[in-house]
């Protein structure tokens, strides 16, 4: 298959995707707004051409744990859900970073807390990028804002998974879940043998040789000293990656006399309020992280030195806006704007809001 | 005496698998005996280089640091789903779970009771010694009625706490099992017979598609039972085996 | 007929006194010693070691794997 053009959904798009890296497990749980995805995988049957296992679980919980069980022997595994789903996943999140294993872990966003609503939300950007479950550890999060972007994130997020050895979640909404768009998928990749599999993941359990002492995928250290040498090293590792994986995209900056911040499809729908604004003469910029850890500090601290004001668009109450004004240190005016309850704002809402930031 | 000392008159040897670390279990507890059972199952069946154990949360939980195999250290209740994402990914090699009663019947029963309907071909050893031993002797699921814990020190009241929870038989009427056995290691016939049960479960988890075995391991506590062991082996005869029945209750060929 | 004879032998650091071992022989060979091993457990060790018939009893229910047994005939 090569890489030919579709029309898809964004969950299709991570569920293809998913099958073209060479993913060996999906587990997952029907959740709206993401279903799809493993809807569209049971519909493809990878079983019958890669050989790649989906399988439905009882639950969040049973799937985070299978994918626990697949990584802890070097497969590649992927798990899917939307914010309720998520909650019910992050002690195995936890235990998956304490053991520091690789996988994707997709959270398609839906208003909260609770069992809130099926509606696109961003109100779990703390929960993504602070951990959400209990301990020091971080996710590498990827936020796409395009059916492109889903598949892509898909390919990147193993990618990082396996060379940090690391959970990386992909932090999308039911917009982008939801909306179709043209998207091209990266070529099929075979999934591993068990030997290369030995070769790139030699701390991977498939069976203790006479050549090796037994392989143990844990994250308890009743060792306090010990532990401690553990959370430095995780500590040590999201330093290295917050160093070398930031990813974000600035739209008109260059002459921005304000800056607006935002992600995912909040992102989208502030591109249409800059173009808007520009044409009312009012220079602004969009600065996009796709990557929420690690943060881009310092393209945004550049920005920071060089505009007016900055506007937070995020649909939550505000969360993100507090890494933007721990990286600019709040020396510029940052304002957030944001609906909730899966309520998605227009570019005029956004407008407004940058008007009254222009004042 | 000495020369009957004899590589060639030996009888029985703790097995390999089964490392020189000292194990944490109380004097007595029925967790060392089942490991070494296990031990001398995955021996016996060469499968040492193709076994992936899944240990739980609870006195079980060092489990890895007794057997040289590769092991999984599952979180509270979860090994039966993470023993499914390692065999479905994995499936020749041999998986099991080796859970106590609050992990398995308890936190972890959806886990349990869906990787047995799944007919996962794994196997599941469960040690049922009514109580959570390495929490300091809570009651659990399996506590009998009436049986004095730190949860219930003047006995489990069912009024308050519902009745023993009989997981295997649930299991047992799940389609996806295909063996299903009560087992016991406090006498040396019951120990012969529960090895006979293990490596039943371990070859049965090798055949695909044949179904999950599960073992039941009725066991003590003595320190939770705060009985000495020899007692506590009495008592649960006297006490255990009348709740939790031994022997066979499936046994598909 | 050939006499079976039998003996053990006790990794007495490894030993955590169950006394378990003593109810499982059928013949009554063993006992718990007055010293204690590093850990402070009396350990397993054969009281009357001429009835020992090697039968593997005692090794078999040992929770800890402690005991190694011959067996040979006289």
């Amino acid at each position: 298959m090569n890489e030919e053009i579709k029309l898809l959904k964004g969950n299709e798009a991570i569920a293809q995707a998913a099958i073209r890296c060479g993913a060996d497990g999906y587990f997952g749980y029907p959740i709206t707004p993401q279903s799809e995805i493993m809807e569209t995988l049971m519909e493809m049957r990878p079983w019958e051409t890669t050989g790649m296992v989906v399988l439905q679980a009882e639950s969040e919980v049973a799937a985070i744990n299978m994918v626990y069980g697949a990584a802890g022997c070097g497969k590649k595994a992927i798990t899917s859900s939307s914010s309720p789903g998520i909650s019910l996943k992050t002690e195995g999140i936890s235990y998956i970073a304490g053991a520091e294993l690789p996988c994707v872990i997709v959270n398609v966003m839906r208003g909260g807390p609770g069992l809130g609503t099926i509606q696109p939300s961003q109100a779990d950007y703390f929960q993504a990028v602070k951990g959400g479950g209990h301990g020091d550890y971080k996710l590498i999060v990827l936020a796409p804002n395009s059916v492109q972007e889903m598949a892509d994130h898909t390919a990147l997020g193993f990618e990082l998974a396996f060379k940090y050895r690391n959970p990386v979640m992909i932090l999308s909404d039911g917009v982008i879940g939801q909306m179709m768009e043209k998207v091209q998928l990266p070529p099929q990749k075979p999934r591993r043998t068990e030997e290369e599999i030995i070769a790139q993941c030699p701390w991977a359990t498939l069976g203790k040789p006479a050549t090796r002492k037994r392989n143990l995928i844990t994250s308890l250290e009743l060792d306090p000293a010990e532990q401690e040498r553990n959370n430095e090293r995780f500590q040590e590792k999201y330093k290295v990656i917050q160093e070398n994986e930031v990813r974000c995209e600035t739209y008109l900056c260059d002459d921005a006399e304000y800056l607006i911040v935002a992600f995912g499809s909040s992102a989208r729908i502030s591109q249409k309020a800059v173009e808007d604004a520009r044409k009312e003469g009012i220079k602004v910029g969009l600065l996009r992280p796709i990557t929420l850890f690690p943060f881009p500090v310092k393209e945004l601290r550049k920005l920071a030195d060089r505009v007016k004001g900055i506007l937070v668009v995020e649909m939550n109450a505000g969360q993100m806006i507090e890494d933007v004004k721990l990286a600019t240190e709040c020396r510029v005016k940052t304002e957030h704007f944001g609906r909730m309850g899966g309520i998605v704002p227009s570019p005029e809402e956004i407008l407004n809001e940058l008007k009254k930031l222009t004042v | 005496m000495n020369e009957i000392i004899k590589p060639e008159n030996l009888v029985y040897q703790k097995p390999s698998i089964m490392n020189d670390t000292p194990m944490h279990y109380c004097p007595g507890c029925s967790h060392g005996t089942v490991h070494k059972l296990i031990a001398e199952v995955i021996e016996e069946m060469n499968m040492t280089e193709r076994t992936i154990g899944v240990g739980p949360v609870g006195c079980g939980v060092f489990i890895y640091n007794y057997l040289d195999v590769d092991f999984h250290e599952a979180s509270h209740g979860r090994a039966p789903a993470v023993a499914t994402g390692i065999k479905r990914l994995l499936p020749e090699k041999l998986v099991f779970t080796y859970q106590g009663d609050g992990d398995l019947a308890a936190i972890g029963t959806a886990e349990t009771i869906h990787a047995c309907n799944r007919g996962e071909n794994i196997a599941i050893i469960f040690i049922n010694n009514g109580i959570y031993g390495m929490t300091g002797g809570q009651m659990s699921p399996t506590t009998l009625e009436g049986m004095k814990t730190s949860t219930s020190p003047n006995g489990r009241d069912v009024a308050l706490n519902g009745y023993p929870l009989n997981i295997t038989k649930l299991v047992n009427d799940l389609e996806g099992t295909c063996y299903v056995t009560r087992q016991s290691v406090h006498t040396a016939a019951a120990v012969r017979k529960a090895k006979k049960a293990i490596r039943k479960a371990f070859e049965n988890s090798m055949i695909p598609g044949k179904g999950t075995s599960f073992v039941e391991i009725v066991s003590t506590c003595a320190s939770g039972w705060k009985m000495t062991p020899v007692k506590a082996n009495k008592w649960m005869e006297e006490n255990m085996f009348p709740a939790y029945p031994l022997g066979d209750l499936k046994n598909v060929e | 007929m050939a006499k079976i004879k039998g003996t053990i032998t006790v990794n007495t650091e490894r030993c955590k006194g169950c006394e378990v071992c003593i109810t499982a022989c059928p013949t009554n060979v063993l006992g718990m010693t007055k010293e204690v091993n590093k850990k402070g457990y009396h350990y397993a060790y054969m009281l009357n070691e001429d009835d020992c018939i090697g039968c593997a009893s005692c090794g078999l229910v040992c929770p800890d794997g402690c005991i190694t047994v011959y067996k040979t005939k006289i």
